[in-house]
């Protein structure tokens, strides 16, 4: 068994390392995240102030606002640009070459592009929404601990389940790239129908009423509004265990339809000669 | 050849340029689009269900935007050869080539290419500018109009202004700092409300130190008759976007000493 | 002073490298302090040049050549000392002194990479307001003289290395400048295109009196065209003068090849070192290298003696490759400096 999945550890092992080196990125982009999040809370508590009654209180949006925050990066916003590369090079034939299952290996790497720079850049924002804000006395616009130990057990469920959804989704895109030869059309659809459809634009529960039902079943609501609206014990109980459920559904069927697309894209570049 | 028709002429080049891939073109203009109309979109659907901010309803908040998104889109386009600077002329010591011609090097950049697909972000814009008049029932006069679109134009030079003093950093550093990405994206986040939202020490911050708020707040709140919400007195505020230029001008300044720098030190 | 007279005076220019530090501690504590290396580039060169000479600009790497082309192209401020072209210092009037020169940078292009060719020329003409007529006028007889008519419609992507350089040429002087600098213009060239350059530069300059100054790494270059030539080395100058009076200063020697009719055994020759002798062999196998000081040995005498004691098919009377001279000059003055 272990030398099964030795090739796959190899290869993440090797991707977590190139990705550590991108600090300096990183970094950068953490003042931007700081002030898109500034700014968010205070547009919906300028909101909330005039309003009666609303599907999640203002602590919880604030939580949801800054957890998307530190969890941007885990999401497949663009298709990786060394998969991008590699199509338009026309090498990735040179997969097939190796003694692996092909979308096995994609999936270990999405997998490690996800682990990485997320971590590295969910720390600093964590730290400052939830340690420097109180500090400087600003704990109304604060990140607020777990609702209770049930929730922080559920959360980190759920952030796994993230992380596996999110690779698998990652996955789709690249095989999709594949077959349509270039990255563009994937890249120009799925920014934008990621960042409202996970809840990184608006809170899910804060859109529009009617919506909610399909809102709550797509798979992108996995990606973030699980996972965050766990830990503001938004979603508590059954309800909650239901949405990993959720969670765990989508990522066996999107890594099923995963692994048939690239079984057929892999036999049919074979038959174009690679 | 005086230096507006010479950017003519660049601009002429620099369409001809982009127009040899068309699908390219239309490729991603489509998708500035979609990008950026995701944002009203947000805003949409939070006015769906709070119906009122402060006090000020959608088709307001519908003109601030589409001010600061025609405003950027504007500015995004002119200043491509600013955003690569770094890299393209800084890096490789092209910036050379550029002294050796008898012009400004600022006419040079901007002529290096004009982005015809931010036309994009420039559509939604113009959408949600629409809208917002469309619905404000307000009796849209010369005046009001002139208002916004001196505000459109302090609004280009202020972004125009943050580039360029982003592009100034590449003559110190060689990598370039993401820092004016925060203020230009994030000005246009942040400009999309009125400033009267934000809590104090921010909209200060938009007002004194970047003043978006001078080219997008007071204009825009002037012309939909809502001068009382800015505490400052209604004739002022469609004059105030002259400091969108002004921050303009300062930051040409640091630039023209950005480029001595690089002349007494060779880089 | 006419329009492109150049004054050089004590020109000196320093720079200051930031260093970086070894490893990660290193580069963490480079953030707080930076330990600075001062570098001279020149130190105090002072030269003239008047209107209508063709200098030719020659040093190892790193002596200083680029650093000078580029103060006098303006774009570039020196530390202490003058320097005036045409009466006026290049970096403080920036805009008026580069409308009047032109450059070709060897390894950049200021053509428009994705235009044809011709449509460079007419932005450049917009770019130097050259009238319109005047335009013509010059682009024609250039477009004649360095035969790129064929190129017009080109884009400039797709032009061979020759060919690009000939548009560079054209682009350089389409608004009439009085001084042209060439910085390594032939670089990368095959024989025949380097030919044509030369042909042009020379023409350029001795029947258009435009001032050049060339810089190159092709000592042929320098052969062909230039009446003087200022070495650089170090920052300083280390000669001024013509290409034969550094010959003679650097390398007083000459070179005999001699081709022998059978085979021979390698002898000692009085007044002349054996470079290479290979005695045997077929057809061309059998010939020696000679090299002697003129000075000390004739020419005449040499060849009469080897003449006498061998059987000669032929001999052939050189100097040493420009490059050796050179060479030899700068290890001179290593050694001296």
């Amino acid at each position: 068994m272990t030398t099964a999945i030795r090739p796959y550890q190899a290869v993440f092992r090797a991707r977590f390392n190139l990705l550590l080196q991108y600090r300096a990125a990183a970094l950068a982009g953490f003042g931007t995240q700081c002030w898109w999040g500034a700014i968010k809370i205070m547009v919906l508590a300028a909101f909330f102030r005039g309003a009666g009654s609303t599907p999640m209180t203002l602590k919880q949006a604030i939580d949801y606002i800054w957890l998307a925050q530190a969890l941007l990066t885990l999401l497949p916003w663009s298709v990786d640009p060394d998969v991008a590369r590699m199509v338009r090079s026309g090498d990735v034939g040179y997969d097939r070459l190796r003694p692996l299952d092909t979308y096995g290996f994609w999936y270990a790497r999405a997998v490690a592009r996800r682990t990485a720079t997320p971590l590295l850049r969910a720390i600093p924002m964590v730290l400052t929404a939830g340690v420097v804000l109180p500090v400087l006395g600003a704990s109304d616009w604060a990140l607020s601990p777990p609702a209770g130990w049930n929730a922080a057990l559920l959360f980190t469920v759920s952030l796994v389940l993230v992380v596996a959804l999110a690779a698998a989704v990652a996955t789709l895109m690249e095989i999709i790239t594949v077959a349509a030869l270039s990255e563009r059309g994937v890249n120009m659809i799925m920014g934008g129908v990621i960042i409202v459809f996970s809840g990184n634009l608006v809170p899910l529960p804060l859109l529009p009423d009617w919506l909610q039902p399909f809102l709550q079943l797509q798979p992108l609501a996995g990606l973030l509004d699980t996972p965050l609206r766990i830990y503001s014990a938004h979603l508590v109980g059954a309800a909650a265990v239901t949405a990993l459920v959720r969670q765990v559904l989508w990522v066996l069927v999107l890594v099923g339809i995963g692994r048939v697309a690239m079984a057929r894209v892999m036999a049919r570049l074979q038959a174009q000669g690679g | 050849m005086n230096a507006l028709r010479l950017y003519g002429r660049y601009v002429a080049v620099s369409w001809r340029a982009q127009m040899q891939y068309p699908g390219a073109f239309i490729a991603t203009s489509i998708g500035a689009f979609g990008a950026t109309v995701v944002d009203f979109i947000a805003i949409w659907a939070l006015f769906a269900r709070f119906r009122q901010i402060e006090g000020w309803r959608f088709h307001e908040i519908a003109l601030f935007y589409g001010v600061v998104s025609v405003a950027f889109a504007v500015a995004d386009a002119l200043t491509r050869g600013f955003d690569i600077f770094g890299p393209q002329f800084v890096k490789t010591g092209d910036f050379d080539r550029l002294l050796v011609r008898p012009r400004s090097t600022v006419l040079q950049l901007m002529g290096y290419e004009l982005r015809a697909t931010r036309i994009g972000r420039l559509a939604q814009g113009m959408i949600a500018w629409g809208v917002g008049m469309h619905f404000s029932g307000i009796d849209w006069t010369w005046n009001a109009w002139a208002t916004l679109l001196f505000a459109v134009a302090g609004g280009a030079a202020l972004f125009c202004g943050i580039l360029v003093l982003q592009a100034t950093l590449a003559f110190w550093t060689v990598e370039s700092l993401e820092i004016a990405n925060t203020l230009t994206y994030g000005g246009v986040e942040a400009a999309q409300y009125p400033l009267d939202v934000y809590a104090r020490w921010f909209r200060n911050f938009l007002i004194f130190v970047v003043p978006l708020g001078c080219v997008t707040y007071f204009p825009v709140a002037a012309a939909l008759g809502r001068a009382d919400r800015t505490g400052l007195p209604e004739w002022l505020l469609p004059l105030t976007p002259v400091f969108g230029f002004l921050f303009l001008a300062v930051a040409l300044r640091v630039w023209r000493f950005g480029v001595r720098r690089y002349t007494s030190t060779g880089s | 002073m006419t329009a492109s007279d150049i004054v050089v005076d004590s020109l000196t220019k320093s720079f200051h490298i930031s260093e970086r530090r070894a490893g990660a501690l290193g580069a963490a504590v480079g953030l707080f302090q930076r330990r600075r290396r001062t570098i001279q580039a020149l130190k105090g060169i002072s030269f003239r040049l008047a209107d209508g000479e063709l200098l030719g600009l020659i040093g190892p790497n790193g002596a200083g050549k680029s650093t000078t082309i580029k103060i006098l192209c303006g774009i570039l401020e020196p530390t202490a000392g003058h320097c005036q072209v045409g009466g006026l210092v290049p970096w403080r009037e920036r805009i008026r002194h580069v409308a009047r020169i032109g450059a070709v940078f060897g390894q950049r292009t200021q053509l428009w990479w994705d235009l044809p060719v011709i449509e460079s020329f007419e932005l450049l003409r917009d770019i130097y307001r050259v009238p319109p007529d005047r335009y013509r006028t010059t682009i024609g007889a250039l477009i004649a003289m360095l035969d790129i008519e064929r190129l017009l419609d080109t884009p400039v992507r797709q032009l061979s290395l020759g060919q690009r350089m000939r548009c560079e040429i054209a682009a350089a002087l389409l608004h009439e400048p009085r001084v042209l600098f060439l910085d390594e213009p032939t670089i990368g060239l095959d024989a025949v295109a380097k030919l044509a350059v030369r042909d042009f530069v020379k023409t350029l300059n001795r029947e258009r009196g435009v001032t050049v100054i060339l810089t190159t790494h092709d000592m042929h270059d320098v052969e062909a065209l230039a009446e003087r030539v200022i070495v650089i080395g170090n920052g300083s100058i280390l000669a001024d003068g013509s290409l034969s009076a550094l010959r003679r200063g650097a390398l007083a020697e000459r070179r005999l090849l001699v081709h022998f009719a059978h085979d021979v055994e390698r002898t000692e020759i009085p007044g002349a070192t054996i470079r290479r002798w290979e005695g045997k062999g077929e057809g061309e196998g059998r010939s020696a290298e000679l090299s002697f000081d003129p000075r000390v040995t004739s020419a005449h005498g040499l060849i009469a003696y080897i003449t006498s004691k061998f059987d000669v098919e032929d001999v052939h009377l050189d100097e040493p490759p420009i490059e050796e001279v050179i060479a030899r000059f700068y290890a001179l003055h290593a050694i001296d400096g």
